[in-house]
């Protein structure tokens, strides 16, 4: 794999959850579509959550999973802290992304991976509720109810699709509880959110 | 008459034939070795050799400004796509992945020879269940992305080890796939020499080819690149430039000397006569100097010559003495003997009050300054000994030049009137002396960069484009040495193991080491020894997945890739070539003086209890307790800081040893310490004042503008001398108030120049000298003034007092 590449998947994999750390009670919506939740999430607060990851790989016979702890605080700052089986924190500030795993840091920058830069404005076009700057990058489709939806992003860029095929995420009214990632390879994963643990 | 002048011309000729001679031997340089110590520590020598001829010395630092930033982008890879294909280039980067791939590849095919994690153990059932136990875990983590096509593979993950070894250095920041500065206004590159730092001709072609690539890429680039400007920086350059600075310099400083020099002369001679036969001394003393440089050292540096065209000022005041009074001598008739021999005998003493200082240099360690001291003292005995054995007989009959003696008059009533301003200066000496000790933690500059010839603003551009580059500045580094690269390889990879488990507790960050990508044979055949034959790591592989979400059969690619790794040859270093491995190799393993030497850079830890500044003592304990080889642990800012103390140290003590050797010798001819003290004490002033004057003007002073004030001492001695007399008129005639006049502003004028030179060693000098030399000849004469004023009103107090006395 690329190194872009990987660092887009890395970057998907923790910048799709934002979203879910919102719990901003919502009013029954008149009519429910893109707009209406964008606006949902797009109403940011500091928030905590816990995760757990199962991650469905063909070379293995039975997924790997993990689990942990999802921070968010706003504008910008992101952490995806890993507790099993290994500890690893991910934090995402701004343009810098930093990977602590034992001993080993990795600081990158996002701006060095213009896929990846996309990627995050897009998450941050989310959690501004800018639909715009969203569906540069993704086509989306909405389905369900504002109780139960179901949204699906699918990546316009011929460089993002070798990665990823399809990225969906289910929640009920502005309280997101699973993001599924479809990789290009059949791989996939996927993200179980407990939201009780919002604050 | 007749016969005298032809003897004295011819012996003069011989002279200067037999100067010539010598000069059309000598070995001239202008490269930087005059600012590095001639006897050095091992340390040092260490630090000196990285300067002259490590791979330090052949890394050109490139930034490109201006245009925007796709525009700087798009320039920087035709740039670096040039210059790559240029043999006088080893390696250029600039963020572009044309190594990325070769090295991954060689990371992967070579990992069993080169991971550290490789060892008989690893391959135990225990040993492969942990490893891939382990990289199992890494699949669950983000980083596992990257590593799950590796697993069939690597399931021990060892391209995982190495990845991170690889990774653990900072890395510039990027603009479309090319390094940018943190700010993204420059684009960066770096490009290594083929030649070695200390070859100036062809670093200087280097620098060429690279400023005509940059102008190709510029004008194939579209037209928003057209302001786009380059930035260069690096040892190479340094040297170059400093070079043709100190070439330019000393031709440009010695021209504008020579034309102030002459045309003052021309003033006060109005004679061609009188010019050539002034500018004699200077000729003669500029040779003999030369020569004595030439033969007393192996090569000749080109700082040497621009501190010499000082002697130009100093050498043509012995004519202006002889002129000026003979000039009128010759209608005084009887008194012309006694007045030359008093002449002479100031003359002579401060000439060898000047050799006095100028000597004490010659002792010192730093190359620039012992050369100096060398050609001035050379210099001024024959330049003295021109003008007292040569020049009388070469003065053509009847030869008279402008009386001088009515300008000489109205600068004696000046200075009787300048007597009352004797206050003035000691007030301005105690002022001094208070400002001093005030500013006193500014007043030196404890950087060994303040003796480089280069410029304050190259040094900053340097710094910046280093910091842009996100390469910290190494300031601990481990060196170790063996007879052969084998040897030197093992012995860094002793070090690298006992250094490890530092890295671990967080003493130090990390370290680089030859080692790592270039194993010694030995480690590597160990390695290798390590790995079961295919059958039985099978086997093993059955028993060891046991528990793990991972049938063996899906792990066949690793048996077949660990059977080719037992049949492999071992990595040479010519297998590196075309990867950036090849660079930080030769960078860090150098064969020097038939040995071989490995340097192991060290890092701070970014955060705990050591961060940014790692634990030397334990580094110090475990570098100790390794068996194998003798490790030399330096601290590359610590060398260089003692490096420049110890000049320090020694200048203070020669320029101490200068002015003793002033204060002994005018102790001997004056046989009084009171008139001893009396020369002195406008010298003493004058340092003083100038020395204060520069901590106000924000200058931090270096071991330069200390030998700057022993040579106002040294030089202002020759006033002050003027000014001394046992006998009772006490005061100068009018005719030698003149010459001092004179003699002062060709001083001034020589180091003077001096103060506008860009090289910054000579500027320190000379903006020591030029002030403190036209003070020292006005507080010599407002302190005698001031004597004469009170001496005139002594016949009232002084009865009184002998008649007490009896």
């Amino acid at each position: 794999m690329t190194r872009a590449g990987f660092f887009r998947l890395l970057l998907l994999s923790v910048l799709v959850t934002p979203g879910l750390l919102h719990a901003i009670p919502t009013l029954a919506a008149d009519a429910w579509n893109v707009e209406r939740l964008m606006s949902m999430l797009g109403r940011q607060a500091e928030g905590r959550a816990t995760f757990t990851e199962r991650k469905y790989l063909a070379v293995l016979d039975a997924p790997v999973e993990s689990s942990g702890e999802l921070r968010f605080r706003a504008p910008d700052r992101l952490e995806k802290i890993t507790l099993k089986p290994r500890p690893e924190s991910l934090v995402l500030e701004g343009d810098t992304l930093t990977v602590t795993r034992g001993e080993r840091r990795h600081v990158v920058k996002l701006s060095d991976y213009r896929e990846a830069a996309a990627f995050v404005d897009s998450i941050r076009a989310t959690l501004a509720g800018d639909r715009g700057t969203l569906e540069r990058t993704y086509a989306l489709t909405l389905g369900g109810t504002a109780e139960r939806w179901k949204l699906t992003l699918l990546p316009r860029d011929p460089a993002m699709a070798e990665v990823v095929s399809r990225i969906s995420i289910t929640g009920s009214r502005a309280q997101l509880g699973e993001i599924e990632i479809l990789q290009a390879d059949g791989d996939r994963s996927v993200m179980r959110i407990a939201a009780a643990a919002l604050r | 008459m007749t016969r005298r002048f032809s003897v004295a011309l011819i012996a003069w000729l011989a002279f200067v034939a037999a100067c010539v001679a010598v000069i059309g031997e000598t070995r001239f340089t202008s490269d930087l070795s005059a600012f590095l110590p001639r006897t050095p520590t091992a340390e040092q020598q260490v630090l000196v050799d990285q300067l002259k001829d490590g791979m330090v010395s052949r890394l050109l630092l490139i930034g490109i400004e201006g245009g925007d930033a796709k525009a700087r982008a798009d320039v920087s890879r035709a740039l670096a796509r040039s210059l790559r294909s240029d043999p006088a280039f080893g390696v250029v980067e600039n963020g572009e992945p044309v190594h990325r791939e070769r090295d991954r590849q060689l990371l992967f095919e070579n990992r069993y020879l080169l991971s550290p994690a490789v060892s008989p153990q690893r391959f135990t059932v225990e040993g492969l269940h942990e490893a891939i136990g382990e990289s199992i875990d890494l699949l669950a983590s983000p980083l596992g992305l990257l590593t799950k096509s590796l697993l069939p593979r690597d399931p021990t993950g060892e391209t995982v080890v190495l990845l991170e070894a690889l990774d653990a250095g900072r890395r510039p920041a990027s603009f479309d796939g090319t390094w940018a500065s943190p700010d993204g206004q420059r684009a960066l590159l770096l490009a290594q020499t083929a030649a070695a730092g200390s070859d100036l001709d062809r670093q200087q072609d280097a620098i060429a080819t690279i400023e005509r690539a940059f102008a190709h890429a510029v004008a194939d680039a579209p037209a928003s690149a057209a302001d786009m400007h380059l930035l260069l920086s690096g040892p190479g350059k340094f040297a170059v430039a400093s070079r043709a600075a100190i070439e330019g310099e000393v031709l440009r400083l010695a021209l504008v000397s020579t034309a102030l020099i002459v045309a003052l002369l021309l003033f006060v001679y109005r004679s061609a006569t009188a010019l050539a036969l002034g500018l004699l001394p200077v000729v003669s003393g500029a040779l003999a100097g030369l020569v004595a440089v030439s033969l007393g050292h192996d090569v000749v540096h080109g700082v040497t010559l621009g501190f010499g065209t000082t002697l130009i000022g100093e050498a043509v005041d012995y004519a202006i003495y002889l002129f000026v009074q003979s000039g009128h001598a010759d209608e005084a008739g009887d008194r012309r003997n006694n007045g030359g021999a008093a002449l002479w005998r100031t003359i002579r003493l401060g000439v060898l009050t000047s050799i006095g200082g100028f000597a004490a240099l010659m002792f010192s360690g730093f190359p620039g300054l012992a050369q100096l001291g060398l050609y001035s003292v050379a210099g001024l005995v024959a330049a003295a000994a021109t003008t007292r054995f040569v020049l009388p007989h070469l003065v053509p009959p009847g030869f008279r030049i402008r009386d001088v003696s009515p300008l000489g008059e109205r600068l004696q009533s000046l200075i009787d009137a300048a007597g009352r301003l004797r206050g003035a200066v000691l007030a301005l000496a105690l002022a001094a002396a208070v400002v001093i000790p005030l500013h006193r933690d500014g007043v030196w500059n404890h950087e060994l960069a303040a003796l480089s010839p280069v410029p304050a603003g190259e040094q900053a551009l340097d710094a910046a484009l280093r910091a842009d580059l996100g390469a910290p500045d190494v300031r601990y580094l481990v060196v170790v040495t063996g007879g052969d690269r084998e040897a030197a390889l093992n012995a860094a990879d002793a070090v690298g193991q006992g250094l490890q488990p530092l890295v671990a507790d967080g003493a130090i960050g990390g370290f680089e080491s030859p080692a790592r990508f270039l194993p010694a044979q030995a480690v590597q055949q160990a390695r290798r020894a390590s790995l079961p034959e295919p059958g039985e790591l099978a086997d093993r592989l059955d028993a060891a997945t046991a528990g793990l979400p991972l049938q063996p059969g899906r792990l066949a690619p690793f048996v077949s890739d660990v059977a080719a790794a037992r049949a492999a040859p071992l990595l040479t270093r010519a297998d590196l070539d075309g990867t950036s491995f090849a660079l930080a190799v030769d960078s860090l393993l150098v064969a020097q003086r038939d040995r071989w030497t490995a340097l192991l850079p060290l890092r701070a830890p970014a955060a705990g209890p050591h961060a940014h500044e790692l634990d030397v003592a334990k580094v110090r304990a475990a570098l100790g307790s390794l068996a194998s080889a003798p490790a030399l642990l330096i601290d590359m800012k610590g060398e260089s800081d003692r490096l420049y103390a110890d000049y320090l140290r020694e200048a203070v003590l020669l320029a101490l040893a200068g002015v003793a050797a002033v204060v002994v010798l005018l102790g001997v001819a004056l046989r009084s310490v009171r008139r001893v003290l009396r020369v002195l004490a406008p010298l003493v002033a004058a340092v003083l004042v100038v020395v204060a004057g520069l901590v106000l003007a924000g200058v931090a002073l270096t071991i330069l503008h200390l030998v700057g004030l022993l040579l106002i001492v040294a030089v202002g001695s020759n006033y002050a001398l003027f000014f001394d007399s046992a006998d009772a008129f006490a005061r100068p005639s009018p005719r030698t108030l003149a010459s001092m006049l004179f003699a002062n502003l060709t001083t001034v004028v020589g180091f003077g120049v001096l103060a506008f030179s860009s090289v910054p060693v000579l500027q320190a000098i000379g903006g020591t000298v030029g002030p403190g030399a036209v003070l020292a000849l006005l507080f010599s004469a407002i302190l005698a003034g001031g004597r004469a004023d009170r001496r005139s009103a002594e016949p009232r107090s002084a009865t009184p007092l002998s008649a007490s006395g009896r």
